[in-house]
């Protein structure tokens, strides 16, 4: 039995360092490749020695594919592919191929620039990876090989982010990436036909929530940013440069405009610019609304937010800033929440999730006091808030893309164990498919009973079609005979006839001809047709002709009759016919 | 397979394929030469025009003053222009399923089809091809609904009358299909029909057909269509491209293996070099600009001007030429002009590139910043006040019957310092200009096609190497102008199929296999035998399921067991007829290995004789003959059954059973 065997080095029971082998039909593939912000050590990347413990990856892999740029995704790729060593292709749609390398550009400055750390991928080194690169589109059919074919679909959660569609044969698997099924104010929801694929492997981030409507999260925001405005607080929304950050954008630039708003809003990063450029060109990703407008009015080009200084950190009176990264684990947004930490008319949103071991995790966990680096101390007196605008799918989400794409097997990934554990039995209960939830390193494997494509010939199909007359009956199976030839690759389903004379065989006849005799006065013609009304009586249900040859013919069997020579009364049935499976037994009796 | 051909235009081609039990159209491409028959419509009121002397024939017995005028020796229709639809009549279009569209030009008859046909189904583009679409379709509606003409002309069309006219009017052809353009409204409807696809998605069609769109090269989101089933192939090339323009290269190894291509939109300008005329179209703007005249650039707000524009671009500043204003006068110029910025999946390499920086792909982006390129919705409003001379405009129609460049060829046409360039290749220059002679203005004739010309199209057909070509006649003779260049047409073996408007072409096809799958309980139950080094037989008898145009093998049911319980009586389903298979056989008995099985079976007096064609044994004991042969046996043995069945069973072990 053919199997499909998926083993996550990376996001298995956890949220973090993305990375799925999927092992189909003969093929690898590696889904995703990336770093966990958890970790500062080894740890941060995937271990690649699972898959070999001598070096390159190239001959154990037939492509790399990427569903989105954010880092816990795609960090690790230079360190793969130029480090670990592979060359074949990696796949990523093209918004993803063009924000991809600024992000890792700007990871390995904070990581080596700043924290000095040696041993890391240089910027060469993702320029080299990134030519290793071949764009996707959506829905476009790419063949990575005669067998393999994949597919992307659109995935909402990022600019770019996709879902694929990986097949072989006709057995499949879909990767959904991170995923989002509502659409927000800048991105569509994500799509999938019914692909039925043999397993879907799902990001489960929010496995147990079932979030409220995006519209009454966007008026909590809204109102906790105004009233800590209003008493002249400075809010510090930690975000990625990328995403989140062009929703809540348009969100505060629309709220400003309707209320009039003085206070300066800030985007702390040098990216904004770009990263809105960026929107601008790949405005074919971005939703309906914003598509239709763009002539008229580009909804990424802002008159209230204002690129940010690090002297402004210390202005006096309210503001609000933009500041990346997201969870508060370096650079800028964790420099100006120290600085503003101490003050409780301060306020720190969080709009997303955080992973383990952040700073942005402590403080959502209620923590107030943190260890800094040099053994500091920091109080929190600052309030602290969390929305969750990140575009992940919650728990109705995740059914509803089941519902979609109507898989055999599930697969969770990308979550909390214990999470998963209570979507596994609810998926399980509700569409009574098989879930899987494998841990890092752990293998799971599915058992997949694929048929056997056959080239029918045309004329024996619709010989058989035509006996189920015009339109076929479901409730009238038709049964068809053949042969089916097999020759190196290619199966052919003929008549037999046809397979004898494709093969260049002759057909054997096997004759039987016997002789019967039985007394009857009658003339020859008499006994014939006697013989044909006693047959007819007794033989039910078998073709019977009496032709005008002189013979009568029982299916394919001839019967003759003469009279011998010596007694006219004296007749010979002489029985000739070709070998039928029937056996001619039932014939004789009467005789 | 049948070829319905329903537009004579071989760059505008209309064609319905009916493959397996699908109706496909490949394209639907509205004929416009037609509205070179009428006068222009002038955005504001023109003497000139409005004191043309109508037509009266000589001998003065046909009167058609308010219908025809006459200018310059030529007669025009007064009149809303018309154009010339596909043909209607050659099938039901109702029973079209889906409209696969190959780019914008070629869509411009679709809501006549989809609005005015009954037609229910389905039409494919690409994203790119479905925006410019519109815009080219919104900017015809609104060039015809600026200018409203109260009246229709109809009485030239009348058959008795037409012949009397003069050329070309009385050489138009199926003048009473021709249509006025549709309204808003009838393009909203037609393109909400329209479903995205990207190149080489396969798109299933009713489980029978696969239908996929590739990159031709020709514009943004152009596309030739594979169309195909598990053994047959159909590729639809339509304006395809191998030079490096902006669109994203055409992909040509994929039309491999078709059994049958359709070829059409090859260059219309076969001996017209893109390249030369870029040049020319270059040095004549800077030539007119000098003398301080002012350039008109009739077009298409979408295609060639783009690079155009680049060319202007890179060429402005050498020409000395930075202050000189550019104009872009259309309904839609600001649409056409963001759009193509925002569609980096689908341009070449260069341009995406660009895209990753991030920058916007195309530099009239910058030229617009920089405020050498101003574009405007119309001549009124903000232009009149903007408008400085001399200048350069771009503006449609190229066919000058209709739109603003209507009001500039007024405006310019007196002055010999003023040049008017044609860059587009769909009307002849001289017919165009008809109705505005006797003109001071310069014309220079530019027409840049980069679709394939014929020794390309050779190269092409020769890499790709399909059975059959299928392509409008004229491709298949040299053009009329220049019969002696047989370098001019297609020249292929076994020779093209020609097609003109109303022909039904009966595509030489023989399907003679179908896809079907062996469900896995049936695929293992199966016992294969080798019947030659590497080639194995299996007899299968199962139950065929055919359903959504698929067709499944399953294992033959058990009849059910019989129900046990008597007080429920319950209709049960009855199980399919297994009508007993025939088994055929094949192979030959050998004597000597029969014989020696005989014996093992206790039949040892065998008396054999050998005959013409084989042996024949003699079972005394038993009185039994068994005549063996290459192709067959027979066994006479009279009232004897198990020592008939025995028998039976020996042959068949030395025979294939098929």
């Amino acid at each position: 039995m053919p199997e499909i065997k998926v083993t996550p080095l990376g996001a298995g029971q956890d949220v973090g360092r993305s990375c799925i082998l999927v092992s189909i039909g003969g093929k690898n593939i590696m889904l995703d490749c990336g770093m966990h912000m958890g970790y500062n050590d080894d740890r941060r990347f995937p271990d690649f020695s699972y898959i070999t413990q001598n070096g390159r990856l190239t001959e154990f892999l037939d492509c790399v594919i990427i569903s989105h740029f954010h880092l816990d995704h795609c960090g690790a790729l230079p360190f793969m592919s130029e480090m670990v060593g592979y060359d074949g292709p990696i796949y990523m749609t093209h918004p993803t191929k063009a924000i991809c390398p600024i992000l890792l550009e700007d990871f390995r400055k904070i990581t080596v620039d700043k924290k000095g750390e040696t041993n890391f991928f240089t910027s060469q080194m993702i320029k080299d990876c990134m030519k290793k690169v071949v764009p996707l589109n959506l829905h476009q059919t790419v063949q990575v090989d005669d067998e393999l074919e994949i597919k992307a679909y659109y995935a909402g959660h990022v600019l770019g982010a996709a879902m694929v569609h990986i097949k072989v044969g006709s057995e499949s698997v879909v990767y959904t990436g991170d995923y989002n099924m509502t659409p927000d104010r800048h991105l569509g929801a994500a799509w999938i036909d019914k692909c039925r694929p043999d397993i879907l492997i799902s990001e489960s981030t929010y496995a147990t929530t079932i979030r409220d409507s995006k519209r009454c999260r966007e008026r909590d925001f809204l109102k906790k940013v105004h009233e800590s405005i209003e008493r002249g607080g400075k809010v510090l929304i930690p975000v990625f440069a990328l995403g989140r950050a062009q929703e809540l954008c348009i969100l505060l630039e629309t709220f400003w405009e309707r209320m009039n708003l003085k206070a300066p809003i800030y985007f702390s990063t040098g990216l904004t610019e770009k990263a809105n450029h960026y929107y601008k060109l790949f405005i074919t990703w971005t939703n309906q609304k914003i598509r239709k407008t763009f002539v008229q009015r580009n909804m990424f080009e802002f008159k209230h937010i204002k690129p940010f200084d690090r002297s402004y950190a210390d202005n006096p009176g309210p503001m609000v800033v933009f500041a990346t990264p997201g969870m508060l684990h370096a650079g800028q947004s964790l420099q100006i929440f120290k600085k503003w930490a101490g003050n409780e008319k301060n306020m720190v949103i969080m709009p997303g999730y955080c992973v383990q071991g952040t700073i942005g995790h402590k403080i959502l966990n209620g923590q107030r006091k943190l260890e800094m680096e040099g053994r500091a101390t920091l109080d929190v007196k600052l309030q602290v808030e969390y929305m969750s605008f990140s575009a992940h799918a919650d728990a109705k989400g995740i059914m509803q893309l089941i519902r979609m794409a109507e898989p055999r097997n599930m697969l969770l990934v990308h979550g909390e164990g214990a999470k998963m554990v209570f979507l596994k039995g609810k998926i399980e209960q509700e569409f009574s498919i098989d879930c899987y939830m494998p841990a890092n390193g752990e293998t799971a494997t599915v058992t997949t009973n694929p048929s056997v494509p056959v080239d029918i010939s045309l004329n024996l199909l619709k010989r058989e079609m035509a006996l189920g007359g015009p339109l076929p009956d479901p409730k009238k199976p038709r049964t068809m005979h053949g042969t089916l030839i097999m020759k190196e690759n290619s199966l052919k389903l003929v008549s037999s006839e046809q397979a004898l004379k494709e093969l260049g065989l002759n057909e054997h006849q096997l004759r039987f001809t016997c002789r019967v005799q039985l007394q009857d006065p009658h003339s020859d013609t008499d006994t014939l047709h006697r013989v044909y009304t006693h047959l007819k009586s007794v033989l039910k249900g078998y073709t019977i002709q009496h032709l005008p040859d002189g013979t009568v013919m029982v299916e394919s069997i001839v019967i003759k009759v003469s009279s011998s020579a010596e007694d006219p009364n004296t007749k010979v049935l002489l029985l000739s016919g070709v070998i039928r499976t029937r056996t001619w037994g039932v014939f004789f009796q009467p005789c | 397979m049948k070829l319905y051909c329903l537009s004579g235009h071989p760059t505008l081609p209309c064609n319905v394929l009916k493959f397996k039990s699908t109706t496909i159209m490949l394209d639907c491409g509205l004929d416009t030469t037609s509205v070179l028959n009428f006068l222009p419509l002038p955005l504001v009121h023109s003497p000139r025009l409005s004191k043309l002397p109508g037509w009266v024939s000589k001998d003065g017995t046909v009167n058609l003053e308010k219908e025809l005028k006459e200018c310059a020796g030529r007669v025009f229709v007064d009149s809303q222009p018309e154009f010339c639809l596909p043909e209607r009549e050659l099938l039901d279009l109702s029973t079209v399923d889906v409209i696969l569209i190959s780019n914008y030009h070629c869509m411009m008859a679709l809501p006549y089809i989809t609005e005015r046909t009954g037609f229910t189904g389905t039409v494919y583009a690409t994203e790119p091809t479905l925006q410019i679409g519109r815009l080219l379709m919104e900017e015809l509606v609104n060039f015809m609904e600026r200018v409203p003409k109260a009246q229709s002309a109809t009485c030239w069309k009348n058959k008795e009358i037409q012949r009397m006219l003069p050329g070309p009017l009385k050489d138009a052809v199926e003048v009473w299909t021709w249509k006025r353009s549709y309204s808003m409204q009838e393009v909203n409807s037609a393109l909400s029909k329209v479903q995205l696809v990207g190149y080489s998605q396969k798109v299933e069609l009713f489980g029978a057909v696969q239908v996929s769109p590739l990159s031709s090269g020709y514009s943004l989101g152009s596309s030739n269509w594979i169309i195909q089933s598990h053994h047959e192939k159909v590729s639809y090339v339509s304006g395809s491209s191998l030079l490096t323009t902006h669109p994203q290269p055409m992909d040509q190894s994929s039309l491999k293996n078709s059994d049958v291509l359709i070829l059409t939109g090859l260059t219309q300008m076969p001996t017209a070099n893109p390249d030369g005329m870029l040049g020319e179209f270059c040095s004549n703007l800077a030539m007119t600009i000098r003398a301080g005249g002012n350039v008109l650039v009739p077009c298409y707000s979408s295609g060639v001007i783009y690079d155009l524009l680049e060319c202007l671009y890179q060429f402005i500043d050498s020409a000395n030429l930075g202050t000189t204003p550019f104009y872009f006068i259309s309904p839609v110029a600001n649409s056409s002009l963001e759009f193509s910025q925002i569609f980096a999946e689908w341009l070449c390499h260069n341009k995406q590139s660009k895209v990753y920086l991030p920058e916007p792909p195309f530099p009239h982006a910058e030229l617009i910043q920089t405020n050498k390129l101003k574009h405007y919705p119309s001549i009124h409003g903000d232009f009149s006040t903007d408008f400085r001379q001399p200048c350069v405009v771009f503006t449609g129609h190229p066919s000058l019957r209709f739109g603003d460049v209507v009001h500039f060829m007024e405006l310019w046409g007196k002055s010999g310092l003023n040049t008017i360039i044609f860059t587009e290749p769909d009307f002849s220059y001289l017919d165009a200009l008809a109705p505005y002679q006797p003109l001071a203005m310069k014309c220079v004739y530019c027409p840049i096609d980069t679709r394939l010309n014929f020794h390309q199209v050779s190269k092409l057909l020769k890499e790709v190497q399909p059975l059959h070509v299928v392509c409008p006649e004229q491709y298949t003779q040299p053009p009329l102008t220049q019969s002696h260049r047989s370098d001019l047409m297609l020249e292929l073996q076994p020779p093209p199929m020609p097609y003109r408007r109303c022909s039904v072409l009966n595509l030489p096809f023989r399907r003679r296999y179908e896809r079907v799958y062996i469900l896995p309980e049936l695929a293992n139950s199966l016992v294969p035998s080798e019947i030659k080094p590497g080639i194995s037989l299996a007899t299968v008898s199962a139950v065929l399921h055919s359903k959504d145009n698929k067709h499944t093998l399953q294992s033959v049911p058990k009849p059910p067991p019989v129900a046990p319980s008597k007080k429920r009586k319950r209709v049960i389903e009855e199980p399919p007829v297994v009508l007993a298979p025939k088994p055929l056989l094949s192979g030959a008995v050998p004597l000597d290995a029969f014989l020696s099985t005989l014996q093992k079976h206790g039949i040892t007096e065998v008396k054999v004789e050998e005959t013409a064609d084989g042996h024949i044994l003699h079972l005394q004991a038993e009185d039994t003959l068994i005549q063996l042969e290459e192709d067959g046996t027979h066994i006479v043995c009279d009232n004897n059954e198990p020592l008939r069945t025995t028998l039976r069973d020996l042959v068949l072990r030395f025979l294939q059973k098929l």
